[in-house]
């Protein structure tokens, strides 16, 4: 398990309610499918999470215990760990607007 | 459709352990492939993966993987367990690996391209981990209800089936029986091989379960439909079409417990093997009948297995008691097994899977059944008449003798089985009443008994408190007689007998006492004339004495006179003294 990515952290955002979002993006190895999905997440959670996000990706080819775990079938597959409930989607997140509705995001930004 | 060019390659197959199914399918599941088991909710399909991997861990020596889609690895558990299997210890000894799916549509979004990788990384964990050679998947079909893109998931279970194929796993896949296809989203297609359909079916309100097996790709197999049994055991199928008459004839005679009736049969009582009905209207002793064919079994020292479709164990040996057959010290020693169940416990097949099951078992010498009657409640007339066919052509391959006995009613012809199976019989013994002068007595005889020469005579039987006994029924005087009109008609004979008797004797004893009169008077003649011949000695003596001293006293008297001596007197005189 690697931390590809941890948010930039904005100095002086310390707020109390403010949550991190807490993100695990399961891939098996250097897939397009899977690069794809990264690039987008990125990108997503740069504009709509900036400073308060974490990416974790775990690649299943060499951690595939890890898979039961979070009950990955599919793949790639994000998981939303934080903040509650979870939530997954899988696919490569080409549809900004789907996953802005899967992560639950737009309230949380808007 | 590609067909793979290998010509040499014989079908490899792996044996299931399911008892009946390696039969069916002539050795098992095709190797290295996965094979579809499809049937509606609660048809067996888990169960039957379940003792797959499980029979494949214990037996086999092959690991195996259950990957479940839909219950939860404690239900398994559970389910396990009441097949005998500890399931968390095969765990942790490495023989089983589970792994549980679980697909929640509401936290699922589905945004662009996937792909099923996850899945196989996780099933090929799981192999690895055990080196597992089954794999189980229960009900991959949830993956449609989970997730919504059909597309994918077509596209990689067919991906799945070849990996599984490329990894040799020999796998079962279940399936959810659908409307028109085999399964609610045509796995069949992607599993070609093989696929077997379980069915759960109610008639009647008596439920059974078959199998059948719809395809097996270059194989030849069974293709009926097979009933099977779920129990403690687990699966049991029995291939259990007619099975033919080719079968090896005993000419050894064994004994049916009553010595009388071993005398009615040639003296030998039945053939081995052979099949004997006992059909009576109730109450007159076909149970009894049976408990001492049973207990004659057991003196033998042979098993002797006891379905009993009317009465509790327990109650068949007091009643037995009663008319002293001991039939517990049996059942303690192991040589007697009772069966009971009811008749509309469930339907015929399962009736005859039970028994086959039973048999197969215990291995008795003698299996009987009181009564068959009753399962004509479970089923149609030829279907009972099916049943027992099959039945009676198992127990003959095996040699097992059998007594059944079947409840005729008031109604109609004594000589017609409920069942119609006259015809499977060897020897039929029927059971009567005999009315007569205000009395129902037992009637026995001997309807039919192939190759042997057997009495005609009808006897009458008798319930005593030391068993069964059988009485010659009076037949003098142009009329047929039992019980009490039989007793006093023998009493009046025995009488009349007693009288001629008493009459010869009393002439004996007369003549006798003549003898002994007759006797006494020569004795006391003898002694009469024995005793005159003594006097008449006794006087001749005297007399001889008398003359000897009439002689001495003369010669005194020629002393006395001095005369002059005698000389022949005086010599004799002389030798006298020098005698004494």
């Amino acid at each position: 398990m690697k931390a590809v990515s941890s948010g930039k952290r904005k100095k002086a955002k310390t707020d109390a309610t403010e949550e991190i979002w807490n993100l695990r993006l399961y891939v098996a190895g250097q897939t397009p499918k899977s690069i794809a999905a990264f690039t987008n997440l990125k990108k997503i959670c740069e504009e709509h999470l900036a400073g308060k996000y974490r990416i974790e990706v775990i690649d299943l080819l060499k951690n595939p215990q890890l898979a039961k775990g979070d009950q990955i079938i599919a793949i790639p597959t994000l998981v939303r760990k934080l903040p509650e409930p979870l939530k997954k989607i899988i696919g490569d997140l080409a549809n900004t607007e789907r996953v802005l509705v899967g992560l639950d995001i737009r309230s949380v930004s808007g | 459709m590609v067909k793979k060019k290998h010509a040499v390659d014989v079908l490899e197959k792996c044996p299931t352990g399911i008892k009946g199914l390696d039969e069916i399918t002539k050795g098992g599941l095709p190797r290295g492939r996965p094979t579809l088991i499809c049937g509606g909710a609660g048809s067996g399909k888990t169960l039957f993966a379940m003792e797959f991997l499980m029979r494949g861990a214990m037996d086999y020596g092959e690991p195996g993987v259950f990957m479940t889609f839909e219950e939860t690895p404690e239900d398994l558990a559970k389910n396990f367990i009441s097949l005998g299997f500890d399931l968390h210890d095969m765990m942790s000894r490495g023989l089983i690996a589970m792994d549980h799916v679980k697909i929640e549509r509401n936290e699922i979004e589905e945004t662009g391209e996937y792909d099923l990788e996850g899945l196989f990384i996780r099933l090929g964990n799981a192999i690895d981990s055990i080196g597992a050679k089954r794999v189980v998947l229960d009900t991959i079909e949830a993956l449609f209800a989970g997730l919504s893109n059909a597309a994918i998931i077509r596209a990689e279970l067919r991906r799945l089936f070849h990996w599984l194929k490329d990894r040799g796993m020999t796998a079962i896949v279940t399936g959810e029986s659908g409307d028109k296809m085999l399964t609610r989203y045509g796995l069949e297609e992607y599993v070609a091989d093989c696929v077997i359909l379980l069915d759960f079916r109610i008639d009647e309100q008596i439920s059974t379960r078959r199998l059948r097996i719809i395809k097996y790709r270059g194989s030849s197999h069974g293709s009926d439909e097979y009933p099977f049994l779920i129990d403690e055991s687990g699966l049991s199928i029995l291939p259990i079409t007619s099975l033919g008459l080719d079968y090896h004839v005993s000419s050894e005679r064994i004994s049916t417990g009553i010595p009388k009736l071993d005398t009615m049969l040639a003296g030998k009582g039945f053939y081995r093997g052979s099949t004997i009905l006992v059909s009576g209207t109730a109450g007159t002793g076909k149970t009894s009948m049976s408990a001492t064919f049973a207990e004659a079994a057991c003196r033998r020292g042979e098993r002797c297995l006891f379905f009993a479709f009317e009465e509790s164990p327990s109650q068949i040996i007091r009643n037995m008691g009663s008319i002293g057959i001991d039939l517990a010290r049996w059942v303690k020693k192991g040589l007697l097994k009772f069966h009971s169940a009811r008749p509309s416990l469930y339907g015929l097949e399962m009736h005859l899977l039970t028994f086959h099951k039973v048999i197969e078992e215990f291995n008795p010498q003698v299996f009987i059944v009181d009564p068959i009657s009753n399962l004509s409640a479970a089923g149609t007339a030829s279907e009972v008449k099916s049943i027992l066919t099959r039945l009676i052509d198992y127990l003959k391959m095996k040699k097992i003798s059998t007594f059944l006995t079947d409840l005729t009613h008031f109604t109609g012809s004594l000589e017609h089985t409920s069942e119609e199976i006259s015809s499977l019989i060897d020897t039929w013994l029927l059971l009567r009443d005999i009315e007569l002068k205000g009395e129902r007595n037992r009637g026995l005889y001997i309807l039919k008994s192939r190759g042997m020469a057997h009495s005609n005579q009808i006897q009458e039987f008798l319930l005593t408190n030391q068993g069964i006994d059988l009485i010659d029924i009076y037949t003098g005087s142009g009329e047929v007689l039992t019980g009490s009109a039989r007793a006093t008609q023998e009493a009046d004979e025995k009488a009349s007998a007693l009288a001629h008797r008493r009459e010869a004797d009393r002439r004996l004893r007369e003549q006798e006492r003549k003898r002994n009169a007759l006797e006494t008077k020569i004795a006391a003649l003898r002694a009469e004339f024995d005793m005159e011949t003594e006097e008449v000695d006794l006087m001749a003596e005297e007399e001889r004495k008398k003359q000897a001293v009439l002689a001495e006293d003369r010669l005194d008297m020629d002393h006395l006179r001095k005369g002059k001596p005698s000389a022949p007197q005086a010599l004799r005189s002389k030798k006298k003294r020098r005698g004494e």
